[in-house]
């Protein structure tokens, strides 16, 4: 166990390492010179240009540059912003996280809540008329792009209706459609993966040893079957952790929530791309840790993974 | 797995390779007959179907052109106008129709780069193991460890919008998938039998993995990429949503969704159709993949 523990954590750290080369490489890639962005309208000399491309170390190779943006994204430094000039890009994603973080924990817990137990039964009681609904109304909810659930929810509840404010993160109703319209996705896909998962443990020499040494069907279930399937359930979740975050960036657009995603989309309009960098970076360093974490508890479950 | 009885016995003697025509024959026979007991994925393939028509007779079929001012501006539906005007009084239904392209030339072209870099990368990965396979899998988790849609958006920011350079975009950042399936397909591939009888007789690498394993990958690329080709359509149209995707005024679903967003309160039906064509194609697209995957992947049926 320790041995996989260590591969798995220093294969994080590698990838972790590969993603902030990739972060850089493609701000290094956009698309005008940071001097260009830096200077604005303003007239200067090519004196004062060539001052400025020294000042902020532009002159240097770009492993350099790199080495030098790294040593301060380690110590939590990750630079200023161009546009609001001097603000430092930490504080502005650690003013938009929290709004992000809870519209996809609230979306993640709804999804959980609502669809492993519709998956689970739907799994238990395969074939019947409330199988055929869900799965229906799962694979209808995979096909939907979320933002545009989201622009009629706003036509009926905002507009026709008037019941909950189109956009905004202010009192309880603002969360209602976010959070609605990240949960939907997640339910669809949970709940198709939780009928299979319990099907599958359904299916298991042990379900039908149980049945014959005259346990209870409700027994069988409860103990036998769910236990089980929870855990590639469980798992799932972990690695959904990507689509969550890839999907939280249109939908916090489309209400105007002040959150990462909408930060990450403002600053690429507004190229300022030490935020994009950031963001990017820190996206994809939740996702590997995520992974990681998902991996090693799954490990620990069980058994059988440890020995590849 | 019936499926790699084909081309295992390329390499043995005359009258063999006939008899393994016979069954590679039947085995499609088989594999069609499968699709076919899949009512939905019948179902799936015959809107794909027309929706390919659609795009490809686009001019015929639409009533009036998709950038011309028809009638007022964004009004509601009439009989004249089934779905309406859009914000400059263009047929919203004209514009639709036009859409259809864009969203199959996206997707179809997403996926087919997205299947070469895939192959390629996950093949070599398999067959080489090793110190290959070791760098090749740490690239590939990297990618992974993106959340697409940011990347997306990222990288979209860096290129002109155009719809090449969003098929390019999107092909080169949904691959990994391909390679790990791949991967774990050549892996297992490799130690059977017919290849190391190939191997024995003296057939070179790139003749061995080309002639001997990639036929037998096929049948799980196209259930993967069948799939997958929804998933994309709904990204082209959220960045063409964020205007970052396909400009105006070429016609694009999601662009067409993006306008009516700021119109939701006076003329919600520009809003409603495009995001009824999406969901209308891309269940289509996955319910076809499902079809294909009874047919061609019966290790994965549900």
């Amino acid at each position: 166990m320790l041995h996989y523990v260590i591969v798995r954590v220093l294969q994080g750290v590698l990838v972790i390492f590969l993603v902030s080369i990739a972060s850089f490489g493609i701000m290094q890639a956009a698309p005008g010179s940071p001097v260009d962005i830096l200077i604005g309208e303003a007239q200067v000399s090519d004196a004062q240009v060539e001052a400025i491309t020294k000042k902020w170390g532009l002159d240097r190779p770009w492993y350099e540059q790199y080495g030098t943006w790294l040593k301060n994204v380690v110590t939590g430094d990750f630079g200023r912003s161009v546009i609001r000039t001097g603000v430092p890009v930490r504080d502005m994603v650690a003013e938009a996280a929290p709004v992000t973080l809870r519209l996809n924990v609230l979306a993640l817990l709804v999804a959980v809540v609502i669809a492993v137990p519709v998956g689970v039964i739907a799994g238990i009681k395969r074939y019947s008329p409330f199988d055929y609904v869900s799965m229906i109304g799962s694979t209808i909810g995979i096909a939907i792009p979320n933002y545009w659930i989201g622009l009629m929810l706003i036509i009926v509840f905002s507009l026709k209706l008037g019941w909950l404010p189109p956009y905004g993160s202010g009192s309880w109703k603002s969360y209602v459609m976010p959070v609605s319209v990240l949960a939907l996705t997640e339910m669809a896909i949970l709940a198709r993966l939780s009928r299979g998962a319990t099907a599958e443990a359904l299916s298991q020499d042990y379900v039908t040893t149980a049945r014959a040494k005259g346990l209870r069907e409700s027994a069988v279930v409860t103990r036998h079957v769910v236990r089980n399937a929870l855990l590639p359930i469980v798992t799932i979740l972990g690695y959904r952790m990507a689509f969550l975050l890839s999907g939280t960036i249109v939908v916090e657009t489309v209400f105007a929530w002040p959150g990462v995603g909408s930060l990450l989309f403002a600053s690429i309009d507004r190229k300022d791309y030490q935020v994009v960098q950031a963001i990017v970076l820190l996206l994809a360093t939740i996702v590997v840790v995520a992974n990681l974490i998902t991996d090693l508890v799954y490990a620990y479950i069980d058994p059988r993974i440890r020995i590849q | 797995m019936a499926m790699t009885l084909g081309p295992q016995e390329a390499a043995a003697t005359a009258p063999i390779a006939e008899l393994d025509q016979v069954t590679h024959r039947s085995e499609r026979r088989r594999a069609f007959n499968r699709f076919m007991r899949y009512r939905p994925g019948v179902v799936g393939g015959i809107i794909v179907i027309a929706l390919v028509l659609v795009a490809i007779f686009a001019p015929l079929i639409a009533p009036y052109s998709p950038y011309e001012k028809v009638g007022r501006r964004a009004d509601p539906p009439t009989r004249e106008f089934l779905l309406g005007n859009d914000e400059i009084g263009r047929d919203v239904l004209s514009r639709l129709i036009f859409g259809t392209r864009v969203a199959l030339v996206v997707g179809i072209g997403a996926i087919l780069i997205a299947v070469c870099i895939g192959v390629t990368i996950g093949a070599t990965a398999g067959y080489f193991g090793g110190k290959v396979d070791t760098i090749l899998s740490r690239v590939v988790d990297t990618l992974m460890a993106f959340p697409l849609l940011a990347l997306l958006v990222t990288l979209s920011a860096l290129f002109a919008p155009s719809i090449l350079n969003v098929v390019i975009i999107i092909g080169v950042t949904v691959w990994a998938s391909y390679a790990r399936l791949v991967r774990a397909d050549v892996m297992s591939l490799r130690q059977r039998e017919f290849v190391l009888a190939a191997r024995s007789v003296g057939v070179g690498d790139a003749r061995i993995i080309g002639r001997h394993i990639l036929p037998n990958i096929v049948g799980p690329v196209i259930v993967l990429a069948s799939l997958d080709i929804g998933s994309i359509i709904i990204l082209e149209s959220a960045l063409s949503f964020l205007g970052l995707g396909v400009r105006p005024p070429t016609p694009s679903w999601g662009g067409m969704l993006s306008a009516g967003r700021s119109l939701l309160r006076n003329a919600p039906h520009i809003a409603v159709a495009p995001g009824i064509a999406i969901m209308v194609t891309v269940l289509a697209f996955n319910l076809l993949g499902d079809g294909l995957r009874d047919a061609l992947d019966p290790r994965q049926r549900g």
